[in-house]
């Protein structure tokens, strides 16, 4: 039925979408046209040109992507629309594509309904669901997004085609209708009178907001970056081709949408539709000249390859936009699960496909054979979102809409032929992008280009620091930064960097180089107290420098001083670090101590909860018995030379045991503190010891530790003036230093920092729940100030067998630079592994003491807010007790002025610290980023994972002031925005039910939405409130790499293993696992073998030694050790992953069907999670919902 | 008993008392008219070797308010098996146990040469003693071994059953927990924070064996040791390793400061530790201190060395800013641990000032010994130290534990109060007087520590009324009981009847005045204005005892440092007033008026008196002055020795002649306590000074050409002599009397 109604609605869509995109773009079309036609030969120009550009990253997520989409899709819409005018005829068509849009239909369901729901008849509901799939359709435009996805050629490419295609496809349909054409010639007027002379007023003209919007955008956009570039002048240019080329993914994908648009079109579409019908892609192209820019990046669209998986979503969408339209399709549950909707969906995608093929030669000869892909893409995503989101309206309703899957199966029917190619990848897949990235990362990243986004986090690659600090160093959200506060508001982009100062690098890449100014300290910048740094200017001959971040001059010390050659740059430019590096560290002198006084080595105090629980669950005898061989790794700078750390014991329960431990006593000394009210070190000499001098009586002691409390019933702890001990004792010494704290228990004895059991579920969900979060008294607090002002870093190891309050236990840890790490239920056996091997790393990684951090910007910005485990007492300086390599602080940068876009933005981190071997030192990270004025720049230059660690950060810290649906929520508004701005401004025109992502961030719905399914934010039931607090508090240091891999899972297939390379990952949902597969699933926490329920035996022999299923023993903490290569290579790929992370993961054995499976589900992110997280799917259409509503 | 004097040695030698009166003015005018009190000097533990302790317990006067203990002055009716109270007159039965009581068949207490008289009290547990050490780590390492080895040997001087702990101090304070194996164990506490008994036992983990004790049968065993306090058979060997680990305080002490040394939360701690587990044992807390405490309550000064102790003239100036606080510390930590019948010891063994004058109440209050020496590495301290623990014949040491003195008396009399290392009990009774001399309003006293030399004068008030005469022939009689926990571990109880003549100072002043003790009254008298030193203002209590009747002896006194503070610094006047206030006669005689012998070619040793007309070039002097023992060798003989004569066989004699002084002085050092500073010096040696402070300046610069011809030596001084103090005296005296 609704296929029905959406067929009439189709036909309108079908030529609508190109009017969606169009209608509101009919405008952009008019322009377009000319553009198009100009396409035409660029596009040719282009595929040749684009797949080098889709092979380097830089450009195709540069500018190009993003703006290449808008224009695009602006092309496309005209050349889609001239496509889809086409199809429009192709009424069936249509209606798929509509469902294919159900992006759009997400989105524009709401607006949708009201043309729909005339047409439609339907039920109402039916109607908007439909209406929504339609929209969705538009959102193939998403889809685009996915396009470019696959890859930056594929999507350029599969603009083009899909945007042929599409319309042609769907053309057909729409072609159908005849209203859609007519409308073209309108659009076409329009558009091209916007394009050419004045866009605004063919805004007007056109019906809709959302065109204007469109246009708008179309006009941002082609202006921005690509578009502009891709436009007109693009054409022109051959840069534009690049730019094209990424551009067109996007496009591609617009175009798709576009031919969902349709049923956008059918209000204001129309016209856009027109210029389609009126040449059907080819003509259309032809017709436009700006086009050109689309079609060349559509030419060098690689569209082939990236479009087949698009309209395979496509085609499946189409499905979903059928089902709603078509609800009477029961097939709607087959689309829920994943193969079945996919083959219904399939059919749509398939008639996308075969129309678009078809359609595609017909109008664009070269780009066919792109288009039936990128026809697919589109469709399929567009379709893909359009369902879900459907579904998604209701968010939580997402689910019902599958049913409406089911009924899009009919409309399947069309695509039924491309049923086979259709496959749950229709959506942006992380994956896919991964792979991408990996593949097209084989050369060494060089730092020295300004404004260029790095390989991704999960790419290996090697660095060479030209200037800038190594993405290991500093990665930030966006390469391009808006020169202006309003357009960073517009965009709703976070400016922000993660910067983990003291990161460890890999072998091959130098750490940086010490560089020793003299007595009189690093040479600064008289006025911001900048660090010397490649970005200073010298002038006057070399005697003089300027600032670069302040523009003060400042006089060249003469022991500095140093000719200039003829281009300003000093002779001695490469033989100083400072000056042409982007990392590199200053030996600091006596003005950089504390109290003028060279530092003393740091100290490691180790605090031994010695209660009854700590000592009957073992941990007492597995620290101290570790203990004795892991002080010889103690951290040193020189591996030749011992240690300088030194070291002290303190056990304790109710009351706290120091130890005397020097070098001259024949037996340890005990000192017994009971005074815990009022905390002090009850010894000085030989508290704090050097290993090796005093290594008889440590072992005696450590020895003897377990047996003295072997018998022990004390039950009652103190927490807080275990800290305090060490602080004390650190003070004593005059020293920084780290506490590791070993604690099992709520700390109930009558002492500072007391504590009461406060866990109530009962405030879950309410607005108190924050209160869960906050520490429960101030005294933390305090200690955690004293503790930083003594440079006393507290790591905390857990080991609760109830509530143990980590909200206010952590806070210490987390602000003095220090980790928490939990292990609940701890048992010797199973997690001794575990904690030691965290407690080896813990101990011997490289760390910093007493740290400060700054970090100075360039006039125009300045660094507003932190996140991370530090203090501030004051708004500039982040305080570190303690930093290690494993701990990242995310910056967030606003705007106070102007920036100019031939500066660029300057940051500078500077990391005061005292090294391991009580060296005061400077680390020194400079980064230097574009301006940008065109917001496609900065859509194009923009990196998700980045983006991601900031939001986790920032919604982490806000549920301790606002209730968590209420973050939730600003998290997904603030998504939409970003999203919206960017299809407002840069994307090119499409119908508003086009979900239309840039290539840099089409992975942020998937990514936002595991952040918003995260245990934080959406607890499960079976969540305790500490490990809510755990993570939140784990996250809160994390790097990129971490946040990534903590968010999105890595799931590796392992069925089949090869030697020297991993295979390649699956996306995280149920549907991708095999029955007869083992799985390997890495959450960066928490490692899982995944064992199907008919795997083979052979496999099972080779794995477990055992053949059958029912025998593998899924208590198992490490598999067993077999010699066969499948064996070892699977041990040694464990080993690996364990090896990168900063923690140490457990392997737990997830038998199908197993009780741990539930455990291990809530992994797979992509699904709807038990607690009632929504899947990908459902998100996206969700998320194209809050889209549209905020263009509308 | 021929003469007053023999009778008074003989009550001396018989029942430890001296009375400035021996027969009594009978009413209370002529008592006040006297000037010189009724009083007694009281040493309650005299040696007694011939009296041999009775293995059953006393019998007791019925009447609640009197309770006197039977004595031979009661009237015994042998035939109905009655007595009669010789202080309330009450009429008593005998216990069944006196059954075969008869004229002949008397039980000893009846006896009049058992007029003193020992019981043991057979109830009760063994109680042992305990011996808690309070050791300061802030001390030069050279002290520090030195004490580290004198506590080691007292270890094997303590019998195998007794209790020993250990806590030492500095800037923090460590009990230290006895008898483990492996890690030594010890509790820290810091050291400016006081705590009271109920924290300190919570903190020392002491409450959950108590609570043990409570349900366990063995209710009597368990408080016999805790991990802080354990018989040093059991942990000899745990101590003396300990002790011989203890380091010196580790905490920086930087230039210009002296080390933070937390006495009074040490001492706290002690007095805490004993008092939660064995309240009302006998228990000694030995602290053993290298300085002043300076953190914490009780401090007496700041850590910085640029600012000095308190001198008498800050005192007088109120410039002692920590004075009143500390001594508000230390006075409650010394009245709780008499409450609790332990005794604290302060050896305090430095150079500078130690706070003794802040601390002086914990040993005056609870018996405790306090000995003062320049280093724990000198023999005075050693030597004292070891003879704290000396033993007698039966081998139990010569202390006493946890004493309380009750005073009964007649009807004519009431008692007044006491004077010496005791605290009051607040008993009030019937012969109690509401005129209060000393530590009054009581008739009982507690004496934490005894030994058989602790003296207690006791101040008594005729209360009979002029027109209340008492009957001829009438005899007041005065009862001392004390209880005491014996070394041995049982308690004793010593009982002392003793009783005088009354006489109508109308008629018998001739009496009067020949039974006055010349001796005992000054000392009495002394002590008497030693208290009231203590307690008012310097120039006042001068002025009143200007006021009392003065003899010679009084001359002496006036220049002493138990009431003259000048050149003395205020620990020094504490210690001097302290062992004034417990030795007994003879001893505090001496100190009062140094005994002065001349040694030389004319003759045998002879006592010279304490004048600078006595300083003669060719003779050897030796001063005894209770606190040193000075050898003086006049300007001839001090050259003779420089040539090396006494090497020469030839001059024999003059070797012994060295040599006779230095015997009789060890004779003396042997035999006292504490060990007296031992100085030998010569004609113008800078140890001369303690000679020429003591003698009278007969001879001064002042006068040194009018008295010239004679030979000795001049004294530099403007304090008056003797000569001229009698001559204004008697111009005085004139005066008064209009």
């Amino acid at each position: 039925m609704n296929v029905n109604q959406h067929t009439p609605m189709a036909s309108p869509y079908g030529q609508p979408q190109p009017g969606y995109g169009q209608p509101n773009y009919a405008p952009l079309d008019g322009g377009y046209p000319a553009s198009y036609a100009p396409y035409n030969g660029p596009a040719s120009a282009y595929q040749p040109g684009v797949p080098p550009q889709g092979s380097a990253r830089g450009p195709p997520t540069s500018a190009p992507p993003p703006v290449s989409a808008p224009q695009q899709y602006n092309q496309y819409s005209h050349s889609p629309a001239d496509m889809q005018n086409g199809p429009p005829p192709m009424t069936q068509a249509p209606p798929r594509p509509a469902g294919s849009q159900p992006y759009g239909l997400g989105g524009g369901q709401p607006s949708y309904p009201q043309h729909y729901a005339p047409p439609p008849t339907m039920q109402q509901v039916t109607n908007q669901m439909g209406g929504m799939q339609l929209t969705s359709g538009p959102p193939t435009p998403a889809g685009l997004g996915y396009a470019p996805p696959h890859s930056s050629q594929p999507p350029i490419s599969t603009s083009y085609q899909s945007a042929p295609q599409p319309s042609f496809t769907q053309a057909p349909p729409p072609a159908s209708s005849a209203p859609t054409q007519p409308p073209p010639p309108n659009a076409p007027a329009a558009s091209q009178q916007y394009y050419r002379g004045p866009p605004p007023p063919p805004q007007p003209p056109f019906n809709s907001a959302l065109p204007p919007t469109s246009q708008q955008q179309f006009l941002s956009s082609a202006p921005p970056p690509p578009s502009q570039q891709t436009f007109p002048p693009s054409f022109s240019s051959s840069i534009p081709p690049p730019s094209c080329a990424p551009a067109p993914p996007v496009s591609q994908s617009q175009q798709p949408f576009s031919t969902p648009q349709p049923h956008f079109s059918s209000a204001p579409p129309p016209v856009s539709q027109p210029g389609f019908p009126s040449g059907p892609p080819p003509p259309a192209q032809g017709s436009f000249p700006p086009q050109p820019t689309p079609s060349s990046s559509q030419p060098g669209s690689v569209p082939p390859p990236g479009p087949p998986p698009t309209s395979v979503t496509s085609g499946q969408y189409p499905t979903p936009i059928q089902h709603q339209q078509q609800p009477p399709d029961s097939q709607p549950s087959p689309y829920h699960s994943g193969p079945p909707p996919p083959r219904f969906q399939m059919p749509p995608t398939v008639n996308h496909l075969p129309p678009g093929p078809q359609s595609p030669p017909g109008p664009q000869g070269p780009l066919q054979q792109p288009p039936s892909p990128q026809t697919g893409y589109p469709p399929q995503q567009n379709g893909a979102f359009g369902q879900t989101r459907s579904p998604q309206a209701g968010y939580p309703g997402p689910y019902p809409v599958q049913p409406n899957y089911g009924a899009p199966a009919p409309a399947p029917a069309p695509a039924a032929p491309a049923q086979k190619r259709l496959d749950p990848d229709a959506i942006p897949s992380p994956i896919q992008v991964i792979e991408d990235d990996k593949a097209k990362t084989n050369e060494p990243f060089v730092t020295g280009v300004r404004g260029q986004a790095p390989p991704l986090v999960t790419t290996s690659f090697h660095v060479r620091d030209q200037g800038n600090a190594s993405p290991r160093f500093v990665r930030c959200t966006a390469y391009n930064m808006p020169c202006t506060a309003d357009m960073a508001k517009q965009s709703q982009v976070p400016l922000a960097a993660v910067i983990k100062p003291l990161a460890t690098l890999p072998p091959d890449e130098n750490p940086p180089y010490m560089v020793d100014h003299g007595e009189g300290g690093p040479i600064r910048c008289n006025r911001c107290k900048a660090y010397m740094c490649p970005y200073m200017q010298f002038i006057e001959g070399g005697r003089r420098f300027q600032c670069s971040f302040c523009n003060c001059v400042t006089d060249v010390p003469p022991h500095y001083f140093q000719h200039l050659d003829h281009t300003g740059k000093r002779v001695d430019c490469y033989d100083r670090p400072e000056l042409s590096l982007g990392s590199y560290e200053f030996l600091a002198t006596v003005d950089y101590c504390k109290n003028n006084k060279l530092p003393q080595p740091p100290a490691f105090i180790f605090l031994i909860d010695v209660s009854y629980n700590a000592v009957k669950s073992g941990m007492v005898s597995i620290v101290c018995h570790e203990l004795k061989s892991l002080l010889d790794h103690l951290p040193r700078e020189n591996p030749e030379v011992d240690s300088v750390v030194r070291v002290g014991f303190v056990t304790y329960n109710k009351v706290l045991h120091f130890y005397n431990v020097k070098a001259s006593l024949a037996q340890p000394q005990m000192l017994v503190v009971s005074d815990v009210s009022d905390m002090f070190v009850p010894l000085l000499d030989g508290f704090l010891v050097n290993v090796n001098e005093s290594r008889q009586v440590i072992e005696s002691l450590l020895d003897q530790i377990p047996e003295m409390f072997a018998d022990t019933r004390e039950t009652e702890t103190v927490f807080g003036p275990v800290i305090q001990a060490g602080l004390e004792a650190l003070k004593a010494a005059d020293c920084a230093g780290k506490l590791f704290v070993f604690h099992t228990s709520l700390p109930i004895a009558e002492a500072p920092g007391k504590l009461k059991n406060r866990e109530d579920k009962k405030l879950i969900g309410t607005d108190k729940e924050k209160s869960l979060f906050q520490p429960q008294v101030g005294f933390y607090n305090n200690l955690a100030k004293e503790c930083v002002a003594q440079g006393c870093c507290v790591d905390l190891f857990l080991f609760p067998n109830q509530y143990v309050d980590v909200a206010t236990l952590g806070v210490v840890p987390v602000s003095t630079g220090g980790s928490v790490y939990k292990y609940t239920y701890f048992q010797a056996q199973t997690d001794q592994e575990r904690f030691l091997n965290d407690l080896r790393r813990d101990l011997q990684k490289h760390v910093g003491f007493d740290a400060v951090m700054r970090v100075r910007t360039s006039t125009g910005i300045r660094a507003t807010d932190f996140f991370g485990s530090f203090y501030m007492s004051n708004t500039t300086d982040v305080e570190l007790a303690g930093l290690d390599c494993d701990k990242a602080i995310t910056v967030e940068f606003k705007h106070d002025d102007k920036l100019s876009e031939e500066t660029g933005a300057l940051m500078q981190c500077a990391v005061l610290y005292t090294s391991c071997s009580g060296q005061r030192r400077l680390r020194i990270h400079n980064m230097a980023v574009n301006c940008c004025s065109q917001l496609a720049d900065l859509y194009r230059n923009c990196e998700t994972d980045t983006i991601i660690n900031y939001f986790s950060k920032y919604a982490f810290r806000g549920v301790l002031s606002n209730p968590t649906k209420a973050v939730r929520d600003t998290l997904v508004n603030q998504c939409a925005q970003i999203l919206a701005c960017y299809r407002k401004n840069c994307a090119s025109p499409s119908s508003a039910g086009q979900l239309i992502l840039p290539e840099c961030m089409k992975l942020l719905p998937v990514y936002l939405n595991c952040v918003l399914k995260s245990d934080v934010l959406l607890p499960g039931a079976d969540v305790s409130l500490d490990d809510r607090a755990y993570l939140k508090q784990l996250i809160s240091c994390m790097d990129v790499a971490d946040t990534h891999v903590f968010f999105y899972p890595r799931l590796l297939p392992v069925m089949k293993l090869e030697s020297g390379s991993l295979p390649v990952a699956v996306r995280n949902s149920e549907e991708r696992l095999s029955k007869g597969g083992v799985y390997l699933m890495e959450t960066g926490l928490h490692l899982f073998l995944w064992v199907g329920a008919s795997v083979q035996q052979e496999l099972l022999l080779n794995l477990f030694g055992t053949p059958s299923f029912s025998q593998i023993d899924s208590s198992m903490i490490n598999l067993p050790v077999l010699d066969n290569p499948f064996s070892q290579r699977l041990r040694e790929i464990i080993d690996s992953f364990r090896a990168q992370r900063s923690r140490y993961m457990k392997l737990v054995v997830v038998k199908q069907e197993d009780r741990t499976e539930l455990i291990f589900r809530h992994f797979l992110v992509e699904d709807k999670s038990a607690s009632g997280g929504a899947s990908y799917v459902d998100f996206l259409c969700h998320m194209h919902k809050e889209i549209r509503q905020l263009l509308s | 008993m021929a003469t007053f004097s023999e009778y008074i040695a003989q009550n001396e030698e018989r029942d430890g008392v001296r009375f400035s009166w021996n027969v009594w003015p009978s009413s209370r005018l002529e008592a006040t008219r006297m000037v010189v009190p009724v009083a007694s000097l009281l040493t309650p533990l005299k040696e007694r070797t011939d009296l041999p302790p009775i293995q059953y317990e006393p019998v007791l006067c019925s009447r609640a308010t009197c309770r006197a203990v039977l004595n031979p002055l009661c009237q015994v009716d042998y035939r109905a098996k009655l007595w009669a109270c010789n202080f309330c007159y009450q009429r008593n039965q005998f216990p069944p146990s006196y059954a075969g009581i008869s004229e002949v068949n008397q039980p000893a207490e009846l006896l009049p040469h058992f007029s003193t008289i020992e019981y043991v009290v057979q109830r009760g547990p063994q109680m042992p003693l305990v011996f808690l050490y309070l050791v300061d780590t802030c001390m030069e390492d050279e002290d520090l071994q030195a004490l580290k080895e004198s506590l080691q040997m007292s270890l094997s001087l303590l019998p195998p059953t007794a209790l020993v702990g250990l806590i030492t101090f500095g800037r923090m304070v460590q009990v230290h927990e006895l008898g483990c194996e492996g890690i030594s164990k010890s509790y820290v506490f810091r050291g400016t924070k006081d705590l009271n008994a109920k924290q300190l036992q919570e903190m020392l983990g002491l409450t959950k064996s108590s609570g043990a004790q409570g349900r366990g049968p063995q209710t009597p065993q368990q408080p016999l040791s805790n991990r802080f306090l354990q018989p040093v058979q059991k942990i000899d060997m745990n101590l003396t390793d300990l002790l011989s680990e203890l380091q010196r305080d580790p905490w920086p002490v930087t230039q210009g400061k002296r080390p933070l040394r937390s006495l009074g939360v040490a001492m706290s701690i002690a007095v805490g530790l004993l008092e939660c587990t064995f309240s009302n044992t006998g228990a000694r807390i030995m602290t053993f201190i290298g300085g002043p405490a300076t953190q914490g309550p009780g401090m007496v000064v700041g850590d910085e060395l640029k600012t000095p102790i308190r001198s008498w003239h800050d005192i007088e100036k109120d410039n002692a800013k920590f004075m009143k606080k500390a001594t508000k510390h230390f006075e409650a930590l010394a009245n709780r641990a008499s409450t609790n019948g332990h005794i604290i010891d302060i050896y305090a063994c430095a150079l500078d000032q130690t706070g003794l004058l802040e601390m002086k109440c914990c040993p005056n209050y609870t018996g405790g010994y306090m000995v003062m020496a320049d280093s724990f590495n000198t023999s005075l301290f050693k030597q004292t130290f070891q003879r704290v623990f000396t033993k007698d014949v039966q081998g139990s040491f010569k202390m006493a534990f946890a004493a309380t003195l009750e005073v009964k008396t007649s009807r004519e009399i009431k008692v007044c109060g006491a004077i010496g290392p005791c605290v009051s009990l607040s008993t009030k009774g019937p012969c109690v007087s509401e005129n209060e001399i000393g530590t009054g309003g009581t008739c009982q006293w507690k004496i934490c520590g005894l030994d058989p030399s602790t003296t207690l004068a006791l101040y008594f008030e005729v209360v009979n009324q002029h027109n209340a005469p008492i009957p001829q022939g009438g005899r007041g009689a005065i009862q001392f009981v004390t209880q005491y926990q014996h070394s041995s571990g049982q308690r004793r109880i010593r009982v002392t009847t003793t009783a005088r003549n009354w006489a109508d100072a109308q008629t018998q002043i001739q009496t009067i005045a020949a039974s006055f003790d010349q001796e005992a009254a000054a000392i009495l008298m002394a002590r008497l204005a030693v208290y009231r030193a203590e307690t008012e203002e310097g120039p006042d209590v001068l002025r009143w005892l200007d006021r009392q009747l003065i003899r010679l002896f009084m001359f002496h006194l006036r220049r002493s440092p138990f009431l003259q503070v000048f050149n003395n610094s205020p620990d020094e006047s504490s210690y001097y007033r302290h062992h004034f206030n417990r030795q007994d006669l003879t001893q505090a005689l001496i100190m009062i008026q140094p005994v002065l012998y001349a040694y030389s070619f004319n003759g045998p040793p002879e006592p010279v008196l304490l004048d600078s007309s006595s300083i003669l070039p060719d003779r050897i002097l030796l001063m005894d002055t209770f606190f040193q023992i000075v050898i003086y060798h006049g300007e001839t003989v001090a050259q003779w020795r420089k040539a090396g004569y006494q090497d020469m066989p030839e001059y024999e004699n003059f070797k012994h002649l060295l040599q006779a002084p230095v015997d009789d002085a060890q004779e003396l050092l042997h035999t006292r306590f504490p060990m007296p500073r031992y100085i030998d010096t010569e004609h113008g040696g800078s140890q001369a000074r303690f000679l020429l402070s003591k003698v009278n300046p007969s001879q001064t610069h002042n006068n040194m050409y009018a008295w010239g011809q004679e030979s000795g030596a001049p004294i530099l001084t403007d304090d008056v002599s003797l000569q001229v103090f009698m001559d204004h005296l008697k111009k005085l005296a004139v005066s008064s009397a209009a």
